[in-house]
């Protein structure tokens, strides 16, 4: 399976996900997207990790090269989880103060 | 083709099916139940990428946690379809065309690549498996590992301050 695939596969997931972050107003809706792109930069590191080992393992076969990769996408998912709890918090917060979670209702600093 | 082949393509499929139907639900809670569809989808892409511990991690993490916290905010707000607030025309037909010309350009910019990615359950690839993740992760990025620990545990304190009535401080 080429690489390239991998990458045209992550790259139309992150252009889907920065097209529902422009078209949609809702915000968890938007906050969903975001999490969408998250999602598809961890796929292409994945990907890229294993291409990263087969071309290490071909030159040594006890090689663990590639384990990088897959720990960035762990730290990835450790942030992901903790941003996502601080987000809702403030949609919470934010549908208890105006009760909309529409963003265009969110222009208060500009007056 | 391949077994790996038919794989991938149907997850592909599947991971770009539910992204669209993300975007374009009318119903909040629909397009939740989408993004769990293209979590598993990726799950699948994770594991005949031989990253089988990741697969699980993000079945668990974000599938099973982050999505029931979608949930369960969608469901407290009672939203509905009708009270869902739509971008003008134009508006959302350039959002279309800014979002399909990135695409066009990352694609263009990266198609001339001509590096493998092979193999599905095969003898040298056992990098994903905890063993492997373990050791790194506990002896070359244990600081890191200790970092991601405070940054979980301001979240939780910047979660309960948000998510806090704000008259609750005047009778403590």
């Amino acid at each position: 399976m080429p690489i390239n695939y991998y990458i045209f596969l992550s790259v139309a997931l992150f252009a889907i996900g920065i097209v529902g972050v422009l078209t949609r107003r809702n915000a968890i809706i938007i906050f969903m997207c975001i999490e969408l792109m998250l999602n598809a930069v961890n796929l292409l590191l994945v990907a890229f990790s294993k291409m990263h080992h087969l071309k290490a393992y071909a030159l040594n076969h006890t090689t663990t090269v590639g384990t990088e990769a897959q720990l960035f996408v762990f730290f990835i998912m450790v942030v992901a989880a903790a941003e996502v709890t601080v987000g809702l918090a403030i949609i919470v917060m934010l549908y208890r103060n105006i009760h909309s979670v529409d963003i265009n209702f969110l222009n208060r600093l500009k007056h | 083709m391949t077994i790996i082949e038919i794989l991938f393509w149907f997850l592909s499929a599947l991971a770009l099916f539910g992204a669209l139907m993300v975007v374009f639900s009318k119903n909040p809670v629909h397009s939740v139940l989408w993004l769990i569809v293209v979590f598993f989808a990726i799950s699948g892409h994770y594991i005949v990428l031989n990253a089988q511990f990741l697969a699980i991690v993000n079945l668990i993490v974000y599938a099973g946690a982050i999505m029931v916290l979608f949930l369960f905010v969608i469901m407290l707000m009672n939203m509905n379809t009708e009270s869902e607030p739509q971008k003008s025309k134009w508006l959302r037909m350039a959002a279309a065309l800014s979002g399909g010309s990135l695409m066009l350009i990352l694609v263009a910019a990266l198609k001339d690549n001509t590096s493998k990615v092979t193999g599905m359950f095969t003898a040298e690839a056992n990098i994903g498996l905890i063993k492997n993740l373990g050791k790194v992760l506990f002896t070359d990025y244990v600081v890191p590992f200790e970092i991601s620990s405070v940054l979980f545990l301001s979240a939780i304190v910047g979660a309960v301050i948000l998510g806090k009535k704000e008259n609750s401080t005047t009778h403590s």
